[in-house]
């Protein structure tokens, strides 16, 4: 039994991995076969370098993760904390529209920016675009940056806010000394939450963005729609490779901070 | 605390004009027409559509069923690891998915083409070729692979929770390992069924891409039918509210169903 569930496991991995390997193999590939390796060359990673639309829609997309991702940071915690303070039923109110962005499927949320965009663009004379875009981005991170930092304040004692003023905090000061840290690895993980989805967004900026700013997922998209060069190819091996390490880094990270956690408490006891 | 109710304003503010306006827009684009006249005749056009919306429900279904059966024992077998390597082991499996979703669908579309490596390599065993890319089962394939990460992980977080000694006290108590499955970790893990089959189905039913990369131009589902109606040459914004809307009703309909079977505790996302 223990041996059939390591294959199992194994098929499954199999499963995820083998497309990702063959992207990456025939990213080395001398023709442009999708199916026969005839021999090695980096000319396909030399041509992205040079492939300029890539390399702006990566810079645009790099941009809008992060404006995004900040902004929705700021108003999202803001956000938290004022809707953690008020009564029950406007607090589940605004919980539920908060969650809509998150259930909706993203075609709709796309959608529906799109209908209000066209509206204000008609009227007012701007255009798709970088405005746009942002906006979209900023709408549907935030909901994250809330969902990450409400349960913060469930651990948290609510008379910590007024202690802090009864001994002479002013208010701004006590949000700062008090409120923020007890917050903060919310924060920190909405943050990073908002900023990996607004770097893979395909969706909905799909359909906010018009023609004029264009995120790295709508160019690998229209990459996807003409006759495929191995350029795509070679995209792929490196974003996989920035992902692996990426992620890797994190674990080592995480492993430390809890062996240094743990040997900590082992001081402590 | 009371005064901190106004931090929430600025967002407050974005939640209406970005996602509540959008959404009442397109309540309002499904039920009036160019001319901005009261219609339904938007709403009753859907119905013209009604075997797309079947292909859609019923292709999204067979992708959560499969989803569910390949990713239950994954979960299963991650959450019995030592401790130390399930984190590990989780990454390994979650890493696909950090890849751009376009990028994953694109590999398909190599392996699967009539020319492509799957068809090859069954030509050297004498057997094929099989028209693979183009069909609902390519739809199907693409749907298990890109969302199958989304039914493993709330799988995973519920079954690390089972404590290991409930399920040593049913075998104690002279349950098979049969019952055990059946008795105590099916039903323990109910909420992360609940989650998971809302996380696979909301984005099945609602793609545009895979059906658009795998499935050919013959394989049209809800998605596909929405974006032509907003960007496609079928350009009806209002034919588009309405399909939009029925899609929204659809998603809450499963997704009541769903709450049903989860505790009462238990919020799905």
């Amino acid at each position: 039994m223990k041996i059939l569930s390591k294959i199992y496991f194994a098929v499954i991995l199999m499963f995820l991995y083998v497309p990702i390997f063959v992207l990456i193999v025939f990213s080395f590939n001398e023709t442009k076969s999708k199916s026969v390796f005839s021999g090695f060359t980096l000319e396909w990673y030399e041509k992205l370098f040079h492939n300029r639309i890539i390399i702006s829609s990566l810079v645009n997309t790099i941009i809008i993760a992060i404006a995004a991702s900040v902004v929705s940071t700021v108003l999202g915690t803001l956000a938290a904390i004022g809707i953690n303070s008020m009564r029950k039923t406007p607090k589940a109110v605004i919980m539920n529209v908060t969650n809509m962005p998150i259930i909706n499927p993203e075609i709709v949320t796309g959608v529906s920016l799109m209908l209000l965009f066209v509206f204000f663009a008609a009227r007012m004379s701007f255009q798709f675009g970088f405005v746009t875009l942002l906006i979209a981005h900023i709408t549907f991170d935030v909901p994250y940056v809330i969902l990450n930092i409400m349960p913060k304040f469930k651990q948290m004692d609510p008379n910590l806010f007024e202690a802090a003023q009864d001994l002479g905090c002013s208010p701004v000061r006590a949000f700062f000394k008090v409120i923020l840290p007890e917050i903060m690895p919310g924060v920190v993980s909405g943050f990073l939450m908002a900023f990996t989805y607004s770097l893979d967004d395909f969706v909905i900026s799909y359909f906010t963005c018009g023609s004029t700013s264009q995120t790295l997922p709508i160019t690998i998209y229209s990459m996807t729609r003409r006759k495929v060069s191995p350029e795509i190819n070679a995209l792929s091996t490196l974003i996989f490779i920035t992902v692996l390490v990426i992620l890797i880094i994190k674990n080592i990270v995480e492993s430390r901070s809890a062996k240094r956690a743990a040997s900590f408490r082992g001081e402590r006891a | 605390m009371k005064k901190l109710k106004f931090f929430s304003a600025p967002y407050l503010v974005w939640m209406i004009v970005f996602i509540v306006v959008p959404l009442l827009m397109v309540a309002y684009f499904a039920v009036t027409n160019d001319s901005g006249e009261l219609t339904i005749n938007n709403i009753s056009d859907v119905g013209q559509y009604a075997n797309i919306f079947v292909r859609s429900i019923w292709l999204a279904l067979i992708a959560t069923a499969v989803c569910l059966v390949l990713a239950y024992p994954v979960a299963y077998s991650l959450s019995r690891m030592e401790k130390h390597k399930q984190g590990t082991m989780l990454l390994i499996v979650m890493l696909p998915m950090w890849m751009n979703f376009l990028l994953r669908t694109y590999a398909w579309m190599t392996l699967l083409g009539n020319n492509g490596i799957i068809n090859r390599v069954l030509g050297f065993v004498g057997l094929g070729p099989f028209k693979m890319i183009n069909t609902s089962g390519a739809v199907v394939l693409g749907m298990v692979y890109n969302y199958l990460p989304f039914m493993i992980l709330p799988l995973y977080s519920v079954m690390e929770k089972i404590d290991k000694s409930v399920i040593e006290a049913a075998s104690d108590l002279g349950c098979n390992s049969r019952g055990v499955i059946f008795r105590v970790i099916v039903p323990l893990s109910l909420p992360g069924i609940t989650s998971g089959i809302t996380m696979v189905f909301v984005p099945a039913i609602s793609t545009f891409i895979i059906s658009r990369m795998l499935g050919g131009g013959s394989n049209l589902l809800i998605g596909d039918l929405i974006e032509m109606q907003f960007l496609g040459n079928a350009y009806n914004p209002h034919l588009g509210a309405a399909i939009s809307l029925v899609l929204m009703v659809i998603i809450l309909v499963i997704m009541t169903i769903m709450n049903q079977f989860s505790p009462d505790d238990q919020v799905l996302i």
